[in-house]
């Protein structure tokens, strides 16, 4: 059968040094405290939290020799964790949190389009291999394919530039793809990212 | 009707904070100590 020890007695003892009251008045209040704290948070992590931090309130302010006995530890405890619980709604007003759920994701909304490291890596490399397969070909077609692709100018543009036709801009380009695929084909090279 | 309330009741749980929650207090309070020296308070934590 249970003893039901009155609070002030186990205070006095735990004042004293006996580690145990303490365990007892925990295990006493425990489910009228977090019942309040709960009924006011609704969620069971931040019960544990703001029980928690009104503990070791108590703690510390039983430690300290500052609680003054008056008969009414549970009205004190439940002021304590009341404050704490309007700290946590004040805190969370300042700071709302937003958590993502399966029909709203964040990061549906927010999104980095940059390559990420790899594909970054892989891109450079694939630049690089390109840059040794153009220099393979020949110097009208190089050219061509250079100013239309690197330098973005119009086959009108590199026709006056070079001194062609645009026909001639347009047959040199033409030629330079299909010998790049041959190239490419030839020493089974792999260019994807 | 009054069976099915006394069955009910045994589904019902008072809500209890976990008992790791517990032992941390537990510890914390065996780790806390005050010193008090020429008026001032010294706290420490011993673990």
């Amino acid at each position: 059968m249970e003893v039901l020890i009155d609070d002030s007695l186990l205070i006095k003892n735990y004042i004293n040094g006996d580690e145990r009251a303490l365990e007892i008045l925990i295990n006493k209040h425990n489910s009228r405290i977090s019942g309040f704290i709960y009924s006011k948070v609704n969620d069971r992590n931040i019960t544990e939290d703001i029980f928690q931090d009104t503990f070791i309130k108590v703690i510390r302010t039983l430690k300290r020799g500052s609680y003054s006995e008056e008969g009414k530890f549970l009205p004190w405890v439940m002021r304590i964790a009341h404050n704490l619980i309007i700290d946590h709604f004040r805190k969370t007003s300042r700071m709302p949190m937003f958590e993502g759920s399966d029909s709203f994701n964040i990061f549906s909304f927010v999104s980095d389009d940059r390559l990420n490291i790899e594909k970054q890596m892989i891109k450079e490399q694939i630049d690089c291999d390109l840059n040794l397969l153009i220099e393979e070909l020949p110097a009208d077609q190089k050219q061509v394919l250079q100013m239309r692709i690197y330098r973005d100018m119009s086959f009108k543009e590199i026709s006056e530039i070079t001194g062609v036709s645009i026909n001639t801009a347009l047959g040199r380009m033409r030629y330079a793809l299909i010998n790049l695929r041959k190239i490419i084909e030839r020493n089974n090279i792999v260019l994807t990212n | 009707m009054e069976n099915i309330y006394v069955n009910n009741k045994k589904e019902c749980k008072l809500i209890k904070v976990k008992p790791e929650t517990i032992q941390f207090l537990l510890d914390y309070s065996k780790s806390l100590h005050f010193v008090e020296k020429d008026g001032i308070v010294f706290q420490s934590n011993l673990n």
